[in-house]
């Protein structure tokens, strides 16, 4: 029981860094731009919060440094989407290959270093629960953050008036344009949100999970962030579900690995990324069937008003 | 509200260029209260570009724009929305996944930010009842029919508030009986002090519901009439420029039966049944009408007939072979053309250019090819250029791609491509859809021409203009069954094929 409870809190400390880059994207997505650089952006926003944590000695700063750096490298992304419509895939492939190689450079100088970033706390009263307590509330306070973040992301979309506005200028955005709704300002936003909410999914890779910087630490979530998405079919509870998949994963082969087998190591760290693929594959083919919805409409699909068709 | 003199839009001097050329160019237009003014024109002559100039969608490169007298600057619909301008377009800007209540209030600021859903539907009940446009607030517009999307995007506009009221061909989408219904509800709307823009290429029909017409022709004014003071001759010439030739039609002089179809049923992409056991056969020589409001399945009778789409049940007969569940590349073999709706996407490869997409059709047979992998450019070069100037295609240089030309030069190079095999069975659909004059009248005489050699023509139209025109018999087809064949021109109503076209047999 106790080595079950443990693995499911080590889901949901290891999920929530994807999860808020899941979180960013899907609102990305649902605007109708593909952001494909995540990983890189998460680099770039771990190395800022690393590095910032380390010189003012406080994390939250730190981590409202990983936003801002996600949000402002993703000017380039929107820019490129948006205002010029480029291929988003290209733009979103460069974004990932200039973040990594951005954050490595800026970090040579500095790998293995360590830094005191946040720590867990008990939630009052609902960390004392049994079961629930101490998989949900024994965390982090960005652990918690998350909880709100999702809760809110159901709301706004499917209940508040801009997000109605979010839906339909990914479904039909011809029509919303004529409705009157600026389909490049929501893209510009929508973008910017995203890129720093996977700025801040950095950040907590470096200033709370790993409390150090080391090159490369995203270790593919980026990628894995992009098919959770789909795997949560732009639903935020279902990309929720799906990172703590993804991340109990992880936390059982650590488990796997720290107990000892004649099982390779590389071979066991390969579960995740295995896993959610076979996941993917698995939606796809569902989706295929029509028991589930598509993707949204537009998505990828630059607008332009005065374009005729 | 002030009730000055003014009219409620006046647009003076209006000019819209796309790519170096006049959509518009110096035209003047005016909509009083209460009144119904329609645009006339031939296809490409303007109307919609001026329209989406005062809807805010399009920024003119000149002129200027009064509302109640007052100078407007639209910079975007939103402006245009909130000075009482809404615009029900061609294409209906509906979003189909959301229901109706969702779609009414789209881009509103007004509506607070957690929606009442209540409070929306009762406004939209209220408005339904007053103008007696019939809808269910909580269907999803996905399910909706054609007739009922447009009464959602009329409701839209009122929902707004909208003083103007912009309609882009509405009636194309209803039948002749659901047109008289729309026509009601307009002159309710009217009598409410809303004015009226109606978009239209249908004469007869403007002039039972207009005050006022306006005539374009080539992104020019030709003339504003008003509605009791001119016949329908005068309009014609005034759309066309000259009079109308009437197309030479020889005698029929039908052949054996080239294709048969024996109760064909094919599923649609949503993978229902929507091909519904259709019989019908084709002769040499004659040109089969198809009749019917977009979306019964027309397009999954041409897929099917092309090879593109595998029927389910049934048999289709060419020249006494049945080819049901062959490919494409056999009917193309067995004399089988096909000119699909859009030419852009099933009919060319936007980004090749013109000799590669005559090659399509050619690659893997002689002369086009030369052994297993080769193509024979020269052979291509030279039979591009031949067509080109058959067809009289615009020359663009040999290496752009073809995406560089307009609707009426692609439409030409697909049609060069497709007759050039002698085909003996083309299947048209909306052949002159969105063309100009005349193109639209190059494409005709070429159609006869084909009849004229003995090929079999399946012409699709939602037009009845154009089927009575061109077909020498023409079948209805509702909900991807067959409704009635009418086999003699003699036979051809108006009434009768509106009825067919509604699904109420006759």
């Amino acid at each position: 029981m106790d080595m079950l409870i443990s693995i499911l809190a080590a889901a949901v400390r290891s999920g929530t860094p994807v999860l808020y880059s899941v979180a960013g994207e899907m609102l990305t997505e649902r605007s109708g731009v593909m952001n494909l650089g995540l990983e890189g952006i998460m680099l770039l926003g771990a190395f800022a919060g690393f590095s910032v944590t380390q010189s003012t000695g406080d994390p939250a700063i730190g981590l409202a440094a990983s936003f801002l750096s996600g949000a402002l490298v993703t000017v380039i992304h929107a820019f490129l989407c948006v205002t010029i419509g480029a291929n988003q895939v290209v733009s979103g492939l460069a974004m990932s290959l200039f973040g990594g190689g951005m954050s490595a450079m800026l970090g040579r100088n500095h790998i293995g270093e360590t830094i005191k970033g946040l720590m867990p706390f008990k939630f009052p009263v609902l960390g004392s629960i049994p079961l629930i307590g101490p998989v949900f509330f024994r965390h982090d306070v960005l652990v918690y953050a998350s909880y709100v973040l999702v809760a809110a992301m159901c709301f706004f979309i499917f209940r508040t008036r801009p997000g109605m506005n979010l839906r339909a200028i990914v479904e039909n955005p011809r029509a919303a344009d004529a409705m009157g709704l600026s389909v490049r300002r929501a893209r510009y936003f929508y973008t910017l949100l995203g890129g720093g909410l996977s700025g801040l999914a950095g950040g907590y890779l470096s200033v709370v999970y790993a409390q150090m910087w080391v090159e490369g630490m995203t270790a593919g979530r980026g990628w894995i962030a992009v098919a959770l998405v789909i795997f949560g079919i732009w639903h935020p509870l279902r990309g929720m579900l799906g990172c703590y998949l993804f991340g109990g994963i992880d936390a059982l082969q650590m488990r796997i690995q720290a107990a000892g087998t004649s099982v390779p190591a590389p071979l066991l760290m390969m579960l995740p990324y295995l896993t959610t693929l076979c996941v993917l594959t698995f939606i796809s083919i569902r989706k295929r069937s029509g028991a589930l919805p598509g993707a949204p409409a537009s998505l990828g699909v630059p607008f332009r008003r005065e374009e005729r068709d | 509200m002030s009730e000055s003199s003014a009219p409620l839009v006046t647009m003076s001097g209006i000019d819209k260029i796309f790519f170096d050329k006049y959509a518009n160019r110096g035209v003047d237009f005016e909509l009083e209260r209460g009144e119904t003014h329609a645009l006339l024109g031939e296809n490409g002559a303007g109307k919609t570009t001026l329209m989406n100039v005062l809807a805010g969608i399009y920024n003119p490169d000149a002129g200027r724009i009064y509302i109640e007298g007052q100078e407007a600057r639209f910079a975007s619909p939103k402006d245009a929305i909130a000075s009482g301008i809404g615009m029900v377009h061609q294409h209906f800007m509906l979003i189909p996944a959301f229901t109706v209540w969702e779609n009414m209030i789209l881009g509103m600021d007004s509506v607070p930010f957690v929606i009442d859903k209540r409070n929306v539907t009762a406004k939209i009940t209220e408005l339904s009842e007053r103008y007696s446009l019939p809808v269910d607030p909580g269907a999803k517009v996905s399910t909706l029919s054609i007739g009922e999307r447009q009464r959602v995007e009329l409701l839209k506009m009122l929902y707004r508030e909208a003083k103007v009221l912009i309609l882009d061909e509405p009636t194309s989408v209803l039948t002749p009986r659901e047109t008289l219904d729309f026509f009601s509800t307009l002159r309710r709307m009217t009598a409410a002090g809303h004015g009226i823009v109606l978009i239209s290429h249908k004469i007869e029909e403007v002039l039972s519901i207009a005050d006022r017409m306006t005539v374009l022709r080539r992104g020019e004014r030709a003339a504003t009439v008003k509605s009791g003071e001119t016949r329908k001759e005068t309009l014609v010439r005034m759309m066309m420029g000259h009079n109308p030739e009437n197309l030479r039609r020889k005698r029929a002089r039908f052949g054996q039966t080239v294709l048969s179809c024996e109760n064909l049923s094919a599923r649609g992409d949503r993978g229902a049944i929507s091909l519904r056991g259709v019989s019908f056969d084709l002769k040499e020589g004659e040109i089969l009408g198809v009749a019917g409001v977009a979306g019964n399945a027309q397009d999954e009778l041409c897929e099917t007939l092309a090879g593109l789409r595998s029927p389910d049940s049934g048999k289709i007969i060419l020249r006494g072979e049945n080819v049901a569940g062959m490919g494409p590349r056999e009917f193309i073999e067995r004399g089988v053309s096909y000119i699909p709706v859009d030419r852009t996407r099933t009919g060319l490869v936007p980004n090749m250019n013109m000799r590669e997409n005559i090659a399509l059709k050619k690659y893997w047979r002689k002369p086009a090819a030369r052994g297993k992998f080769m193509l024979d450019w020269n052979f291509l070069d030279d039979l591009t250029r031949s067509l080109a100037e058959a067809y009289s295609i615009q020359t663009i240089p040999a290496e752009s791609p073809v995406r560089a030309l307009s609707g009426g030069n692609l439409q030409k190079l697909m049609l060069a491509r497709e007759l050039s095999d002698k085909p003996s069975v083309i299947l048209a659909m909306h052949p002159v859809w969105g063309l100009d004059v005349g193109a639209a009248g190059f494409v005709r005489e070429r159609m006869m021409e084909e009849r004229g050699r003995g090929a079999g023509i399946l012409f699709v139209s939602d037009d009845l203009d154009d089927l009575f025109e061109m077909s020498d018999r023409i079948m209805t087809i509702f909900e991807g069954r067959i409704m009635g064949i009418a086999d003699n021109p003699s036979d051809f109503s108006r009434e009768r094929i509106g009825l067919l076209m509604a699904g109420m047999a006759v």
